[in-house]
């Protein structure tokens, strides 16, 4: 029952003792912290013969290959490569199309909204009304149509610069080149999602400045003579940052969710490079009655899951702690 | 009412021109092209083959082509599949996609409304903290993770449904589950946000105080104004379930609308690709219009406009 004699309105505490005192999203952030240091140390410190191909295809969990008495913690794949590998380099490589996808998207939503919001009037109206229409543009169709379309620029331009490199005899520069181009598509994937996953970040990040502007500090500080720029980025940007963090937060998720969508289409990251949609392709691909291959199925799955959720958690918490009147 | 729909038929009509050269445009300036294969053929045959669906020219003169043909409600033919109309194809693969969306939006709008609902009445019992876990759990298990596990555990381990297929009731059950479950997770979480909002209102506490019980209170006054955010969600959600779902449909082997998406864009069949375009927005901008409409039938304050 709603307290009908509730007091008008009591400060709320601030938002960072909001965030510290919820649990799940202290655990979430652990979690997440924990997976990304494991992501970028542990494949250095693995044995060499466990990332490269082998004959010893699909040996399960815990036990040792025949040919060379390896010992696969989490079993191998087809092509005879250690799952515990593969996973981890997958978890770089979908954490941090992730983050900078995540980042590229924050960068054009921040400025897009800040402009739109600042600026008010007829300026506003016809930035607002084209994002509606890239929002009813099918988003995924999108990223793909823009993958199809950078992905042989950029393989080009990865050839360009080995040929350069082989002609001008720079040690190492052509070998890092080849390398580069078996992951081109993740900076391929990185731009295009970043592209495309702004919109949301600039529709709540206009509202925040439509509040904002009308502030008494906002009018003191343009009586002072600051400029509009000067007034975006000392005054409103500061006030801003939580809330751009928070939805930093919850594209996050949604990127990788993108990423590894294509990626288990078949469209995203290729071999040699892995990510969790690509794994779960492969996992997907071996399931049938006859002969369970399980462990390239349900450990990239557990892992991806769990992450998303510790991503949502923490997301969640922090729209919780700097965002409590959005909701959803 | 009229003038509302008229203006926002027209305005619909510019959103889904604007989309459209979109994707015409970003389709033709992508490198490599609708007849691109690994045998080496003649500068003259592409060109006739290029002169054939009107592919010649400029980007430009392309882009009018198509746009002059769009206007006279030709979808053009397809590159690849020889001899298919645009329009052709679309009907054979989309009422697969139909049924499925229909069946995922029925599943995930009821039971959304219902978890959320019960999870707002019951707010910080454990049917709540069970209800609002299970929705993040849901939201952060994707379809391509579900669904392998769900044929796994359903068609392989128990065999109690088919592994893939369409057509029959029981081959429908896995794919439509696995479609829903997200969006039954966003449908309960807006529900119970926006339910726990109405329940502090002023016309609830004089329901309450006439003697309705709880459930009373809510079925027949908070529900109404609870579900307008919901059907906000359901309407985008609608035709984004209408028009496929390209992993649950590659997952089940179903041959639906969502397949066409991802094989028009890798053969660069840009007819049939701008041709599911026009169809999503469709959708889109009609479920939108329903969803305004449907406002004005639920709560008699709010005045269209346009």
């Amino acid at each position: 029952m709603p307290d009908a004699a509730a007091p008008a309105r009591i400060a709320r505490p601030d938002g960072w003792q909001i965030l510290k005192r919820n649990r799940a999203a202290i655990i979430a952030l652990g979690f997440l912290t924990g997976l990304s240091v494991i992501a970028i140390v542990v494949p250095m410190l693995l044995p060499d013969e466990l990332k490269i191909t082998s004959s010893a295809s699909f040996v399960p969990p815990l036990q040792h290959s025949a040919e060379d008495h390896t010992l696969h913690v989490l079993g191998t794949d087809v092509n005879g490569q250690d799952m515990l590998y593969r996973l981890l380099s997958g978890a770089r490589v979908s954490l941090g199309v992730g983050l900078v996808g995540a980042l590229i998207s924050l960068v054009i939503g921040t400025l897009y909204g800040m402009i739109s919001g600042y600026a008010g009037g007829r300026v506003d109206g016809f930035m607002m009304r084209t994002v509606e229409v890239l929002q009813s543009v099918p988003r995924i169709l999108f990223i793909m149509i823009l993958i199809a379309a950078l992905d042989d620029y950029v393989k080009g331009w990865i050839d360009g610069w080995r040929l350069l490199a082989q002609k001008n005899n720079w040690s190492g520069t052509a070998e890092n080149m080849s390398s580069l181009k078996a992951y081109s598509k993740v900076l391929v994937m990185i731009v295009s999602l970043g592209l495309v996953e702004w919109l949301t970040m600039a529709r709540i990040v206009r509202g925040q400045v439509l509040v904002l502007r009308e502030m008494t500090f906002v009018t003191a500080s343009k009586a002072m003579g600051q400029g509009s720029w000067g007034v975006l980025r000392r005054h409103l940007l500061p006030n801003l940052s939580t809330v751009i963090l928070t939805y930093l937060t919850l594209t996050i998720p949604a990127v990788i969710l993108d990423e590894s969508f294509l990626s288990f289409l078949g469209l995203g990251i290729e071999d040699p490079a892995a990510s969790w949609g690509s794994l779960l392709k492969d996992g997907a691909q071996v399931i049938n009655p006859l002969e369970s291959k399980w462990w390239l199925l349900v450990f990239p799955a557990l892992l991806m899951s769990a992450s998303l959720l510790a991503l949502n958690f923490l997301g969640d918490g922090l729209r919780d702690a700097f965002d409590p009147k959005s909701g959803e | 009412m009229l003038p509302f729909l008229l203006r926002r038929v027209f305005s619909s009509v510019i959103v889904i021109f604007c989309v459209i050269s979109i994707t015409f445009v970003l389709a033709r300036i992508t490198p490599g092209g609708p007849f691109d294969t690994d045998k080496v053929v003649s500068d003259q045959v592409m060109k006739a083959k290029l002169a054939r669906y009107h592919l010649d020219g400029s980007t430009w003169t392309q882009y009018t082509a198509y746009v002059s043909a769009i206007a006279q409600f030709d979808l053009g033919v397809s590159t690849k599949y020889r001899d298919w109309r645009v329009s052709e194809l679309l009907r054979q693969k989309l009422p697969n996609s139909f049924v499925l969306g229909a069946l995922a939006f029925v599943i995930a709008s009821g039971a959304g409304v219902l978890f959320g609902s019960l999870a707002a009445m019951r707010k910080d019992s454990w049917i709540d903290r069970t209800a609002m876990f299970g929705a993040l759990l849901s939201i952060s298990i994707p379809s391509f993770i579900s669904g392998p596990f769900l044929i796994a555990i359903f068609a392989l381990w128990l065999g109690w449904l088919p592994v893939g297929g369409w057509g029959t009731v029981s081959q429908m059950i896995l794919p439509a589950l696995c479609l829903a479950a997200p969006y039954v997770a966003y449908v309960a979480r807006l529900m119970r946000n926006s339910l726990l909002d109405v329940l502090k209102s002023d016309f609830l506490r004089t329901a309450r105080a006439k003697g309705l019980t709880e459930t009373q209170a809510v079925a027949r006054h908070a529900a109404k104004v609870a579900i307008l955010p919901v059907i906000t969600f359901l309407g985008p959600l609608a035709a984004h379930l209408l028009t496929g779902s390209m992993i649950v449909e590659s997952v089940f082997n179903i041959s639906g609308a969502g397949m066409i998406f991802v094989n028009s864009i890798q053969n660069r069949d840009v007819f049939v690709l701008c041709g599911a375009v026009i169809v999503y927005c469709a959708l889109l901008v009609l479920f939108n219009l329903a969803v305004d409409v449907i406002y004005t039938l639920l709560d008699k304050r709010i005045r269209l406009y346009a």
